[in-house]
């Protein structure tokens, strides 16, 4: 689970991270009246979406007067933001972080993951903050220090120092980084975080170490033992299929294709994308439907794929083990009736009652396309699709039309008749 | 032989009287050598009770003691698992093969941290579980698709397991042990764990190594397969289509910051040796055009 930044800050202080003041705007009047609380003469007025690049994109400006915060904010709130992380669409802006000018003398970098190497949490820093530090540490490795660490003893004094140091925090403000740096660690452990980054850390002209940003992710394993932070959650920022596939306990991610995809299991689902790939296809979405999946379940399932108006075909791919095939193919005649499925869908079931699955799909009527093996039903659902397009279809959309506009006269004609 | 376990195992159930491991008790007990390895049963509420004639203990190191029982399966629901490990871990027990899903990383750091210098291993979490064909079944996995026989199987995930194992029955080939490490990020065995145990065992022929995107468990194993391995090992990857920064359903299945992609992936498998196929379909094919 993501948060905004302003939420990541809140939660930065409550540890005695220092950041710089602010508060969050949902529209102008608030954010003005936020920069006239803060006081000073610098603003900052910051967009607040969950992807990363928000200042190349503009989301991000510096305000020198109340009327400047009114026009950075107005044009910022409601803004289609484009990054690199949001995609082409961008993300609409429906945040505001006003926040006080920082005095920044330099800009460093700070971030914790775990490290699935060593499987401990690693913490990273460098002095070339602000930047993207993926870009870092593909060209200057030399300038990303690491400590990992140890899980009982928590980060140790001497190794918070060494990277301070390492990263160029002058020797007057060793402590200070010091400090940081285990806070930061405590936050990410007790907060079940599975990232925190602090992107520019920095040091003012007065000494002060300060999170500039701040970049929060939570493990959502471990959500259960975090209601504080469940609170935090801004559905805006989530994709509305992903949201409405948690609610039936399907894990459903949209992808650019045309070809759904519904599949048992995590690994088997990734590999019937693949398939689909290799055989010319393109995926629409990943879509495990685990290992309990009801006639109910399959239906929302079929419901949420077919939400995706770039959906041209679907393809079912079940491995019966637990989850019996006869009790899928019966959800998924229930599913194709209930959603009067009219386009073509490929099923490939083996397994468990592989045989009485078969004999459901094709005693139902419907016109479902059997496949033997995962190759031969990327063919088909790939091959569905071409036929479809090959077709002529509009001419029959003009028999059609002509068909019922005869009708139409010949009752019109009829009802001439009778006055 | 095989590896990890065989007839000889005897197994106790670590969460029971749930749901899903009163289930998967009874379907790993009808299976070959079922009735004689699944001895006993942990629930520290439930101590004296029984579950199908299968006596309930109320710790681990209880049922050890008085059942003998050298491996433990855990069913128990994902807050309280990690405890659950530390304690067949704490008992001293051969081997601790964990089934559930969405236990804390946190929890699993903690975990891992403590069975430093411990002689027990860890199969999972998040994982089907381990099969010895027509010995022994210890998990969730399909018993009826497998064959006994000469393939070792080693793979991250569940289903596409079954998958692998489904093709190579279909070709006739059987299999010695299928091994399910599992899905999450923070776990026991890795894949160059178990290709050293196939190597090592006489049973095995060669091994398919099933991995997914994410870490780089299959470039460490690919690697030492170039050094060492004795036996043909071929692979496949998921994820080819996976985009980066999404969690692909498994919670150590993503990419982050442009790692663990399947093509890196497959790109240092094939630089070692390994003979990889991107048509899932193909697995079983491909690991019978390598037998000698």
């Amino acid at each position: 689970m993501k948060i905004h930044e302003y939420q990541g800050k809140e939660i930065f202080r409550k540890y005695g991270v220092a950041t710089p003041r602010g508060y969050p705007a949902f529209s102008v009047d608030e954010a003005v009246d936020a920069a006239q609380k803060l006081g000073g003469k610098v603003w900052v007025v910051k967009a607040q979406i969950h992807a990363g690049g928000r200042g190349k994109g503009g989301g991000v400006k510096i305000a020198k007067s109340l009327d400047e915060v009114k026009k950075l904010s107005s044009q910022i709130l409601g803004m289609q933001l484009k990054t690199h992380q949001t995609g082409p669409g961008g993300q609409k802006v429906r945040r505001l972080l006003i926040e006080e000018g920082a005095d920044i003398k330099k800009e460093l970098y700070v971030g914790m993951v775990v490290d699935r190497g060593t499987q401990k949490v690693v913490l990273m820093a460098s002095s070339e903050g602000g930047m993207d530090i993926e870009e870092v540490a593909a060209k200057t490795p030399e300038k990303i220090h690491k400590v990992f660490v140890d899980p009982v003893q928590g980060l140790a004094d001497a190794d918070a120092d060494e990277i301070a140091l390492a990263i160029g925090i002058p020797q007057s403000s060793v402590a200070q980084g010091r400090a940081i740096f285990k806070a930061l660690y405590k936050c990410f452990d007790e907060t079940d975080a599975s990232l925190v980054e602090v992107n520019p850390l920095i040091t003012t002209g007065d000494g002060r170490v300060v999170a500039l940003d701040s970049k929060i992710n939570f493990d959502d394993n471990a959500l259960f033992r975090h209601p504080d932070i469940v609170a935090l959650r801004d559905l805006d920022e989530e994709d509305p299929l992903e949201i409405e596939a948690s609610k039936y306990e399907l894990n459903y991610i949209s992808l650019d294709g045309n070809i759904a995809c519904m599949v048992n299991g995590a690994g088997l689902a990734m590999a019937t994308m693949d398939t689909i790939k290799l055989f010319g296809g393109a995926p629409a979405n990943f879509l495990d439907v685990g290992g309990g999946a009801t006639a109910e379940r399959v239906t929302a399932a079929f419901k949420i794929m077919l939400s995706n108006r770039k959906v041209k075909a679907i393809l079912v791919n079940i491995f019966g083990g637990i989850m019996k095939c006869d009790t899928i193919a019966t959800g998924v005649v229930a599913a194709a009736r209930e959603v009067k499925l009219s386009i073509p869908l490929v099923v490939r079931m083996k397994g468990t009652n592989e045989d009485l699955g078969k004999k459901i799909l094709k005693d139902s009527g419907l016109p479902i396309i059997s496949a033997d093996n995962m190759a031969d039903a990327a063919k088909k659902v790939v091959g569905a699709i071409n036929k479809k397009a090959a077709k002529p279809a509009k001419k029959k959309v003009v028999a059609k039309k002509k068909a019922k506009n005869a009708k139409k006269v010949k009752k019109a004609k009829k009802a001439k008749k009778k006055k | 032989m095989s590896i990890l376990i065989d007839k000889n195992t005897r197994v106790m159930t670590q969460g029971i009287t749930g749901k899903t491991g009163m289930f998967h008790t009874q379907t790993s007990r009808a299976y070959a050598n079922g009735k004689a390895c699944f001895v006993a049963g942990v629930n520290p509420k439930k101590a004296g009770e029984e579950f199908e004639g299968i006596p309930i203990f109320g710790t681990v190191k209880d049922a050890k003691a008085r059942t003998g029982a050298n491996v433990s399966v855990i069913y128990v629901p994902p807050p309280f698992a990690a405890a659950a490990i530390d304690e067949a871990v704490d008992a001293d027990l051969d081997l601790v093969i964990c089934i559930t899903e969405g236990i804390p990383v946190r929890d699993m750091i903690r975990t891992k941290h403590r069975m430093k210098g411990k002689r027990t291993l860890l199969v999972g979490p998040n994982c089907p579980g381990v099969i010895t064909p027509d010995e022994i079944k210890i998990g969730i996995m399909p018993g009826h698709i497998h064959k006994r026989g000469p393939i070792g199987v080693v793979s991250r995930s569940g289903t596409l397991t079954y998958e692998a194992v489904g093709q190579l029955t279909e070709l006739g080939l059987g299999q010695s042990s299928c091994v399910g490490i599992g899905g999450d990020p923070v776990n026991g065995l890795k894949h160059i764990d178990v290709m050293k145990m196939f190597n090592e065992d006489p049973q095995t022929e060669a091994v398919i190594m099933v991995g997914e995107i994410g870490g780089s468990d299959e470039e460490n194993a690919a690697q030492w397969v170039k050094k060492n391995m004795k036996k043909p090992v071929v692979g496949f990857i998921a994820g080819i289509t996976a985009p980066p920064g999404k969690r692909m359903g498994h919670a150590g299945a993503i990419i982050s910051g442009g790692k663990g992609t399947a093509q890196e992936k497959l790109a240092v498998m094939e630089a070692c040796g390994i003979k990889v196929t991107r048509n899932p379909a193909e697995m079983g094919r491909t690991l019978k055009s390598v037998l000698r």
